[in-house]
């Protein structure tokens, strides 16, 4: 049974959001349901900060031993921060995905964007739990 | 039909190969088929395959042959080959196999008959041997990262370039510098790929080379094809400043006398490994080499073996970073190659270990000094040596005059030179070349005037390795390649890796898609003939009739087996045909005016070599939907051709299908196809169930390409070497590849697309024979047992698991998929964990996950006996009854037979035994197993913690066998 916190926004993606302290920045990672689907993740590749991106685009990748994942930027906006301590321990994002195992920090271009993505009962409506 | 008399009967021939290449025996077949409900073979094979595209004849091929007929047509025609010296270089040399790598590697179906590593528990021999293939480049090269091969030099220096572009991003057209000292073919190869991939390539001295914003990197050659030895320590930092990246091809040899690219600046380096004890047989098989920077390793091509550890925390290899490559990553992976050249590879290798750091120093250091002597005996004569510096090659310049003079000099002798232009020839020395041998190329080029002076006496020479291009740092000081001086303990070394892998000599390996079937001793006999594995690439033809004489036999057999008309054999690898096809199908477009025609449509159920294949070939892919029952989602199909009729370049379709089916509706797939403008590439993975009952050529391809590694019979290697020959209809003939060295005479020619020719020439006897031996009759009769085998498996599985996709009449063709995912939910079993349970039951586990996650796909054969057939079909009824015990709370959840599997002989005879089960069923699971089994040496082996902390060369002794 994967862990969906309430709280958090998703995307059909599996991407979840969190919201920061400064109202214009979110967390974002992947969601306990993902981590699981893909197994053991020996990399990610994230992106730099001052990156910007449009809403569903790429913004980096996430591979397990047999599969890998391109990762959809929730919402449009410019890297914060990327999650340096993925480089050294991947494996954070198994063992906790929405804490420590977070990947990117995201100045958001329009927080309005904000209204399209899923709550944690749709999100778990859409995995089936 | 009468019966013959009785005597008559005695004289018939008592060698015939059919029943000895076919598993099951007549009574067999006849119960087989009874299980499956059917009174005859041709009842049962009307029932499989669609009449609609049925060959309603015999294949106009020459009836079964013995073995002992074959194997004397083949020594005919290997006696046509004339065997001369050859010191034409061009990245192929003269080297001395030693007979205890040839006997017990090479001619050993213990290595030969093995599968590409995936089931890395049962694999650990090749594994090692791979592993120190790579340590040895990465030392030789001083670059820390090396793959376990490529295709051959050219093709991997055009993945370096690939590689490049990945590395350094440009906005606009990316630029990309080839020096001319690079060998011809190697420049060919590069341009095909780079027109492609629209990169412009520009060949420019390196002196010269001039890194604008848009120049992504260049190619140099060390030694040069003219044998020319340049310090490129310049280049490579006016290189740098750029972010542009430096690709050397060098020669290995060479290399533990020549300071190594990675200690002057390259980035990337690529060759052929061929020179360390891999026969040249006019082209190949040979294992190309690649290694590069640490910092590009995610962006690798081919494959790499990384050091990892087992479910006891022992040291445990597999093959590492597999996110990288097609079957995983589809269009968007580092390369569409999947075959590597593993047992030439594993061969030099092996080479290496046999005369470790020293001994190849001693023959690096003689082959320079005869090149040393040579130029020096020429200057004598008056010749100018245009390099001062070279290594083992040697260049002279020649009056026009004289140039036919010399030539014929040396052919008087059963001499080769290369000829660089009118007024230069190059003298490349190896390994073979003995005094007397230097002493008959002094006379050529004196021509038999008498020298003035003794050879050797004093030299005239400048130092031909300067100073700053010596050599000095340490390789290959890892204890592997210092322990094996001796026959005896090189003997054992090699036979010690061979145990611990299972190959087709111990149990079926039912590897669906992948057509494991006998490779005959026969089959295999020729690969070592002098006369067919002596010829470098590049002899006048005239010196290799024989080779012209099989290939023109081949190409019209494959040309009759598959119904189209021509055939070319240079395809080095399945991926590489598909790469030339696709090409074919371009140029094709483009000649009529359709440069816009880039559009290639591929069902979502294709192997994923086929995306990058056709990203390769600069088209774009869009996916086509498969219905519930896996066939190609026909409405879909039609929409798509509709929505892009304008750019609709191809499909691509395999057949049957990747699902294992008949697809009944082919002939209307290609129709709609040609309908949109378009063109049909099919598949030919799974050529195996067509051969004799239907043909793609008739049925509405335009191209296919075959593993000759599949369906006809070359071994595959422990993971290569293949074949992957196209043949096409009439209208794309004009189109096929050529060859810059060896002309192919194809007008509109796709381009280059192997190193070689006739690309891996030696092993193509071995197709030849199998075709010779088994006749039209006995093609015809493999692929109805395949079949058979195949549906025989499905049915008595069926009862105990799913089966996915059938065609008409529930039948499937020469594979199955057996559906694994119920079990994850009712007893927490994963597919992978029972892959891993069939290990302990001593065979190789079927593919898993392809073309469906959770499955396994079952491939029996023709070749596999019915015996050995049910004792594979009780194992997994047995393994199904082990998953029973966890679903009914009979076993844990955790700590079971299949979660612990494989179980090694460690763990089995370990004092601390915790586990739910006995021994005894963890080991012994199946009658006949004490008697004989392939023991895993390794346990479940981690392969994050791997991928995690990547190592791919060899760890500290420490590591091995630590417990």
């Amino acid at each position: 049974m994967a862990d969906i916190p309430a709280g958090l926004l998703y995307t059909p993606e599996h991407e979840y959001v969190r919201r920061t302290s400064d109202p214009a920045v979110v967390e974002i990672g992947i969601t306990d349901f993902a981590q699981g689907e893909l197994g053991d993740i020996v990399f990610v590749d994230l992106p730099k900060a001052g990156a910007s991106f449009t809403r569903m685009g790429v913004f980096g990748t996430v591979e397990a031993v047999k599969a890998v994942s391109e990762l959809f930027s929730p919402l449009g906006g410019v890297i914060v921060e990327s999650n340096a301590a993925l480089e050294g321990d991947p494996g954070l994002i198994n063992r906790d995905p929405y804490g420590t195992g977070w990947m990117i920090r995201l100045r958001m271009s329009d927080p309005g964007e904000l209204t399209g993505l899923l709550d944690a009962k749709a999100y778990g409506a859409k995995i089936g739990e | 039909m009468t019966e013959p008399p009785a005597a008559a009967y005695t004289l018939l021939r008592t060698d015939r190969f059919v029943a000895r290449h076919i598993g099951p025996r007549r009574t067999d077949i006849h119960d087989m088929l009874g299980v499956l409900g059917y009174a005859s073979m041709d009842q049962f094979i009307d029932a499989v395959v669609p009449e609609d595209i049925r060959l309603r004849r015999p294949l106009d091929l020459p009836p079964n042959r013995s073995e002992r007929e074959v194997l004397q047509a083949l020594r005919g025609i290997a006696a046509q080959n004339r065997v001369f010296r050859s010191y034409i270089g061009m990245g192929y040399y003269g080297t001395f196999t030693p007979q205890v790598i040839q006997r017990n590697i090479l001619e050993n179906p213990g290595w030969y008959t093995a599968y590409t590593p995936y089931q890395a528990e049962v694999a650990q021999g090749r594994l090692e041997a791979l592993l120190n293939f790579q340590t040895m480049v990465a030392d030789l090269t001083s670059l820390p990262v090396a793959n376990a091969s490529l295709l051959d030099e050219a093709t991997a220096a055009a993945e370096a370039m690939h590689l490049t572009g990945s590395v350094k991003r440009v906005t606009g057209t990316p630029e990309y510098l080839v020096d001319p000292g690079c060998h011809p073919q190697t420049i060919a190869v590069v341009r095909t790929r780079a027109e492609a991939q629209g990169v412009n390539v520009r060949v420019v001295a390196a002196d010269d080379m001039v890194f604008g914003a848009a120049t992504i990197g260049c190619l140099v050659q060390y030694p040069a094809t003219d044998g020319s030895v340049q310090d490129f320590a310049p280049l490579c930092t006016r290189a740098h400043l750029t972010g542009a990246v430096v690709t050397v091809a060098t020669d290995l040899l060479a290399l533990t006398m020549l300071t190594p690219p990675g200690e002057w600046g390259a980035d990337i380096a690529v060759g052929n490994s061929q020179r360390f004890g891999v026969p040249m047989g006019y082209g190949g098989p040979h294992a190309a080499f690649f290694s590069c920077r640490d910092a590009y390793k995610r962006h690798m091509p081919g494959r790499i073996i990384g050091v990892s550890k087992d479910s006891s925390g022992r040291m445990a290899l597999r093959m590492a970073l597999q996110t990288r490559e097609q079957h995983i990553r589809r269009d968007k992976a580092t390369s569409n190659v999947c075959t590597a050249q593993v047992l030439l590879a594993v061969m030099a290798s092996m080479y290496a270990v046999y005369h470790g750091p020293d001994g190849l120093r001693r023959i690096a250091e003689r082959v320079h000094t005869q090149a040393t002597m040579l130029a020096d005996a020429l200057r004598r004569l008056r010749y100018h040596v245009v390099h001062e510096h070279f290594f083992d090659t040697v260049c002279v310049e020649v009056r026009s005059a004289n140039l036919q003079r010399i030539l014929d000099a040396a052919r008087d002798r059963k001499i080769n030179l290369r000829v660089l232009d009118s007024h230069h020839l190059c003298v490349a020395l190896d390994e073979t070349t003995s005094v007397a041998d230097l002493s008959d190329l002094i006379s050529v080029f004196s021509l038999d005037v008498a020298l003035p002076y003794m050879l050797g006496s004093g030299a005239v020479s400048p130092e031909p390795i300067p100073p700053a291009l010596a050599r000095r740092s340490v390789y290959l000081i890892h204890p592997v390649f210092h322990r094996c001086h001796s026959e005896t303990e090189m003997l054992r070394y090699i036979k010690r890796l061979e145990a611990k892998d299972l190959s087709l000599t111990a149990a079926m390996i039912p590897l669906g898609s992948c057509t494991m079937k006998l490779n005959a001793t026969t089959e295999m006999m020729p690969v070592s003939w002098r006369e067919l594995n002596r010829l470098h690439p590049f002899v006048p033809l005239s010196q290799a009739q024989g080779y012209q004489l099989l290939f023109n036999q081949l190409e019209t057999w494959l040309a009759e087996i598959t119904g189209f008309s021509r055939v070319s054999l240079q395809p080095n690898a399945g991926s590489q045909g598909e790469y030339a096809g696709l090409l074919v199908i371009r140029a094709y477009h483009r000649a009529r005016g359709d440069v816009h025609r880039t559009t290639c449509l591929i069902p979502m159920s294709a192997h994923g070599t086929n995306p990058a294949s056709a990203v390769m070939a600069g088209l774009t892919v869009v996916p086509i939907a498969t219905d519930e029952r896996g066939n190609v989602d026909l409405a879909d199909l039609r929409a798509k051709a509709e929505m892009h009729c304008d750019t609709l370049a191809c499909l691509m379709v395999t057949y049957p299908s990747t699902h294992g089916v008949f697809e009944a509706s082919i002939r209307e797939i290609c129709r709609t196809v040609h309908d949109h403008g378009g063109q049909v590439y099919m598949d030919g993975a799974n050529m195996n169930a067509q051969v004799g009952l239907c043909r793609p050529g008739d049925f509405g391809a335009d191209v296919c390409h075959l593993n000759l590694h599949k369906t006809f019979c070359i071994p595959h290697g422990g993971g290569g070497p293949g074949m992957g020959p196209i043949c096409v209809a009439p209208h794309l003939a004009p189109f096929l590849p050529d060859h810059p060295v060896v002309p192919q005479g194809h007008a509109q020619s796709c381009g280059t697309i192997a190193a070689a020719p006739w690309a891996s020439a030696a092993i193509l006897p071995i197709s030849y024979a199998y075709i010779a031996l088994m006749g039209h009759d006995g093609l015809a009769e493999a692929t109805k047992v395949a079949i058979l085998s195949a549906n025989y498996i499905a049915r008595r599985l069926a009862d105990h698991f799913p089966i996915l996709y059938s065609g008409t009449n529930g039948l499937v063709a020469h594979e199955c998929i057996v559906d694994m995912r119920p079990f994850k939910q009712s007893a927490g079993i994963e597919v992978e964990d029972i892959a891993k349970r069939i290990i302990d039951y001593g065979f190789h586990p079927p593919t898993v996950s392809f073309p469906v996650p959770g499955t396994l796909m079952i491939e029996p054969t023709e070749s596999e006996p019915r015996e050995e057939l049910d004792r594979f079909i009780d194992a997994l009824i047995a393994i199904r009854e082990e998953i029973r015990e966890i679903e009914e709370g009979r076993a844990p959840r955790e700590n079971n037979l299949l979660t612990n599997a494989p179980h090694t002989l460690v763990q089995v005879i370990g004092d601390v035994w915790d586990r739910s089960y006995t021994r005894e069923r963890a080991a012994f699971p199946a009658p006949g197993l004490r008697e004989h089994k392939t023991w895993p040496t390794v346990g479940r082996v981690d392969g994050a913690y791997g991928d995690r902390n990547l190592v791919c060369t060899c760890p500290p002794m420490a590591e091995y066998g630590a417990t």
